[in-house]
């Protein structure tokens, strides 16, 4: 944009600020009940849908008016599906209710809305400070997080433009665009942002060199190909706030003399894709976005499916796959700032890393620099997953260590079982075990321990969980998204996996574990591209932290979680089989258990497919059913021969 | 011209070409499957070509990097045999050593990696995977041999250049990825009849005419 029309653009925007201001206004003042239900994937997963026609439905049938907002995922998972009902006239603040379902939804309308009782039991907290209900930044779930990239999500309706400009959002852009290239650059490099993609990257360095880069085009990426087992920030961010990564990517574009922005969606993620185009199309009618003259700036915006391969997440990999060749790495350098897609200096930034930086510019580089630690400022998403009794999004500031995530944000571990590891950075990363809770979450610190940062994906898992089995699925999931490209990580990962199963079947030999070692090394040395360079870390952490359990599946054939099903059995303590209970019998899906002679029960190992439904179905006074391993420990009970 | 220095010897190399062409044009062997002269960027795909350069932490593949003068590098370290080996014995855990009926026979690549690494045609560390069935006649004219294939991309790189878009790609993913052809729905044309380029540059004869199948 011309320099000249930036009072202009000022005014321009300012037009729409005051649109938005006013909307939000005419909504506050109205009298009626606000309803906002948590519509990203994962609320619709819990049921929202259903939830949201209860509340239409009964607000029909009692004759109330209230508005319904479908807001993004506020990151509560284990809370979904999701309410916050705002009811000024009640006397009571916005209310934030935990797993809505059409029944309980049905009941709200009933006692809140047409009675005014707020129902207390299924409330969580209140949004807002108040006399009296408990706020919910009171409870370690939220008081411990600290939002930068998420504190919209779940707030505003992410189909709603208006909803994301009334809480300030595009000023940073204008802000932005006030400024020259190198002082935002500059600005960002003194923020000390590093990519949050996994390794770390300073994201200042990285724009740097792409906006000296010659080049007749410049585009700017961003990497929502998320594709890690159990991590999800990305489909919630653009799923829930949607404009805020696009005010990041405009800001990163005007900085680095981008003239196209492309977001590289997985198609698997069907509603952050159509919010995301959605949100474009509002940020162009609005005259934010455009070609030539009529955005801001010369900017062209576009959305990009992925089609389903996880090395895509790779940046060279996601280029050809943007080319339209097979989605392949190839050698780095040349680096995509130097020479990406079609050949054109390219900017590709995870989701988060661009979500950071309206409020970088907003509020400045020092302010950002003072959240988080020192060599990694800012926050950390992680998707916190597995044995925890309260799963889900948490942005917290760097250096918080894994124990206060864990235990204190999280909740800690369900049903009394202790905790064994935890996993970090998906198939990338490794396992840590209870000695590493205090080291603290930032990119060095986890790397150093032998895991990495990643995406921020993190599996925590109890006692019951065996290591062995655990490096396996992450091992078969390399393998099968390997692209095939080079020997170490098409073949390596193969011999990887195929060693890896023998010993969860208790075929181990001697030598086993060496040769793992050895081949891991070698493929983390000799691959292409990060995909293969980091497969074997969740084999060489767990080999390193968990190593007696590798050699009891070896040596004892027994394995010490009881998880894989090969090295154990189930059997029934006749001295607490309750005589004549047949709770396990009706749950057994293969028929293996039968009645002693005294009419208790027996388990025929050789039908038993070790389900654990037996278990399960045992009464708890009883609690007779019993796991061992190595299976031959079971002691053996004679079916009575039938008569 | 540049000059640099290979296992302490000076050689000279013309200006813009990989480390990898100018050992080869200088005698100096470094096994390498995937390269082929003059190629532009090159797939960096067999990882074969390590070498150690001073400066470099660690071993870098060879094609992958340009001739530079004052270059100091190594290509017959440790580090670098023991990736060699490695990746090595990789390819051969998937291929089908049967070089008595193997039209590659006494000129293939494999064979003379072996010789150079020290390393069995059949290295008895590592399971044994071969692809079943053992061969795709889907095309009118061509036969494709998974199991002597060794993924290096030769064909395709030639086909894309003769033909623009190549007839052929790779498919399937991980450790079930082959060469597969599409494209045209009838590859008996003359496109393919006359060209026949792919069958010529493949090191290991997987791909070969119908009849040429068995020598």
């Amino acid at each position: 944009m011309n320099p000249a029309n930036r009072p202009e653009m000022t005014q321009r925007f300012e037009a729409i600020y005051n649109e938005a201001v006013a909307r939000k206004k005419a909504l506050n003042e109205s009298s009626q009940p606000m309803i906002y239900i948590g519509m990203a994937t994962c609320g619709l997963a819990a049921g929202a849908l259903e939830t949201r026609q209860s509340f239409e439905q009964t607000l029909l049938e009692e004759d109330l008016a209230a508005i319904i907002r479908p807001v993004g995922c506020i990151g509560h998972c284990y809370a979904e599906p999701v309410v916050i009902i705002d009811h000024p006239s009640s006397g009571f603040p916005p209310l934030f209710y935990q797993q809505v379902t059409p029944g309980k939804a049905k009941m709200l309308v009933k006692s809140f809305l047409a009675g005014g009782d707020p129902l207390f039991e299924h409330v969580l907290g209140a949004m807002k400070a108040n006399d009296m209900v408990p706020q919910v930044t009171d409870f370690p779930r939220f008081s411990q997080e600290e939002r930068i990239v998420m504190g919209k999500c779940g707030l505003i309706d992410p189909e709603d433009i208006y909803d994301y400009i009334a809480e300030g959002g595009y000023l940073s852009l204008i802000k932005a665009l006030t400024l020259s290239q190198d002082e935002i650059i500059k600005e960002i490099k003194n923020s000390g942002l590093r990519g949050r993609g996994g390794a770390g990257f300073l994201t200042g360095r990285k724009w740097g060199l792409a906006k000296d880069a010659q080049g007749l085009k410049k585009f700017v990426i961003c990497n929502a190909d998320e594709g890690d087992p159990g991590a999800y920030m990305d489909r919630t961010i653009l799923e829930s706030n949607p404009h805020q990564v696009l005010e990041g990517m405009a800001i990163c574009a005007y900085a680095v003399g981008a003239t196209e922005a492309i977001a590289y969606v997985r198609s698997e993620y069907p509603i952050a894709v159509k919010r995301v185009v959605t949100a474009i199309s509002q940020a162009e009618e609005l005259g934010l976005f455009g070609e030539g003259a009529q955005g801001f700036f010369d900017i062209k915006f576009s959305v990009f499916k992925g089609s389903g391969a996880f090395v895509c997440g790779e940046e060279t990999a996601l280029i050809q796959s943007l080319e339209g060749n097979r989605g392949m790495p190839r050698h780095r350098p040349p680096y995509p700032v130097q020479k990406g897609l079609n050949g054109h200096p390219t900017v590709i930034n995870n989701v988060k890393t661009l979500a950071s930086v309206p409020a970088i510019i907003n509020k400045g580089a020092q302010w950002y620099r003072d959240i988080g630690a020192r060599q990694s400022p800012g926050t950390a998403i992680f998707s916190v997953v597995g044995s925890v009794v309260h799963p889900g999004l948490v942005e917290i500031p760097m250096g918080v260590t894994l124990e206060t995530l864990i235990f204190d944000i999280c909740g800690g571990i369900p049903n009394k079982k202790g905790f064994k590891a935890v996993q970090i950075g998906g198939p990338s990363g490794g396992c840590l075990p209870a000695d590493f809770l205090a080291t603290p979450i930032d990119f060095d610190s986890l790397s150093g321990a032998g895991a990495m940062m990643g995406s921020g994906g993190m599996v925590v898992m109890d006692e019951d969980t065996c290591m062995v089995n655990v490096a396996r699925y992450f091992v078969d999931f390399t393998q099968k998204e390997s692209c095939g490209k080079c020997t170490f990580c098409r073949i390596g990962t193969r011999h990887l996996l195929d060693i890896l199963d023998r010993i969860t079947k208790g075929e181990g030999r001697e030598g086993d574990l060496e040769q793992l070692e050895s081949l891991a090394l070698a493929i983390k040395a000799g691959s292409l591209c990060g995909l293969g360079k980091t497969a074997p870390n969740p084999i060489l952490t767990s080999l390193r932290y968990f190593r007696d359990e590798y050699e009891a599946h070896i040596m004892e054939k027994r394995c010490p979680a009881g998880m894989c099903r090969k090295l154990t059995a189930y059997y029934i303590d006749l001295d607490r089989c309750a005589r004549g209970c047949d709770a396990c019998v009706g749950s057994c899906p293969v028929e293996a258990i039968f009645t002693t002679k005294n009419r208790k029960k027996g388990i025929d190992q050789s039908l038993c497919v070790k389900c654990g439904e037996c278990m399960a179905a045992c009464p708890q006074q009883y609690d007779a059913v019993r796991k061992v391993s190595p299976p031959d420990k079971a002691p053996v009970i004679e079916r009575p021969v039938e008569e | 011209m540049v000059r640099l220095v290979v296992n302490d010897l000076e050689i000279e190399a013309e200006d813009g070409i990989s480390v990898l062409e100018a050992c080869l044009n200088n005698g100096i062997y470094i096994p390498n499957l995937c390269f082929i002269n003059g190629m532009s960027s090159p797939p960096v795909s067999c990882r074969m070509c390590f070498v150690e350069i001073e400066g470099e932490a660690r071993p870098v593949s060879s094609c992958a990097v340009k001739a530079t003068d004052g270059m100091k590098v190594r290509t017959d370290t440790e580090q670098v045999r023991g990736l060699q080996r490695t990746a090595f014995q990789l390819l051969m855990s998937v291929h089908d050593v049967d070089c008595g009926r193997c039209p590659a026979n006494k000129r293939c690549p494999l064979q003379r990696i072996a010789v150079f690494l020290k390393v069995p045609l059949r290295p008895g560390r590592l399971e044994k995977h071969l692809k079943n069935p053992d061969v795709d006649n889907v095309h009118p004219l061509i036969d494709y041999y998974p199991n002597r294939c060794m993924l290096c991309g030769k064909c395709i790189f030639v086909c894309r250049e003769k033909h623009g878009q190549p007839r052929m790609t790779f498919a399937k993913r991980g450790f079930e990825t082959v060469i597969s052809f599409y494209g045209e729905k009838d590859l008996s044309g003359p496109a393919c009849k006359e060209c026949l380029a792919c069958i010529d540059i493949c090191p290991v004869r997987a791909i070969v005419t119908k009849d040429q199948a068995v020598e």
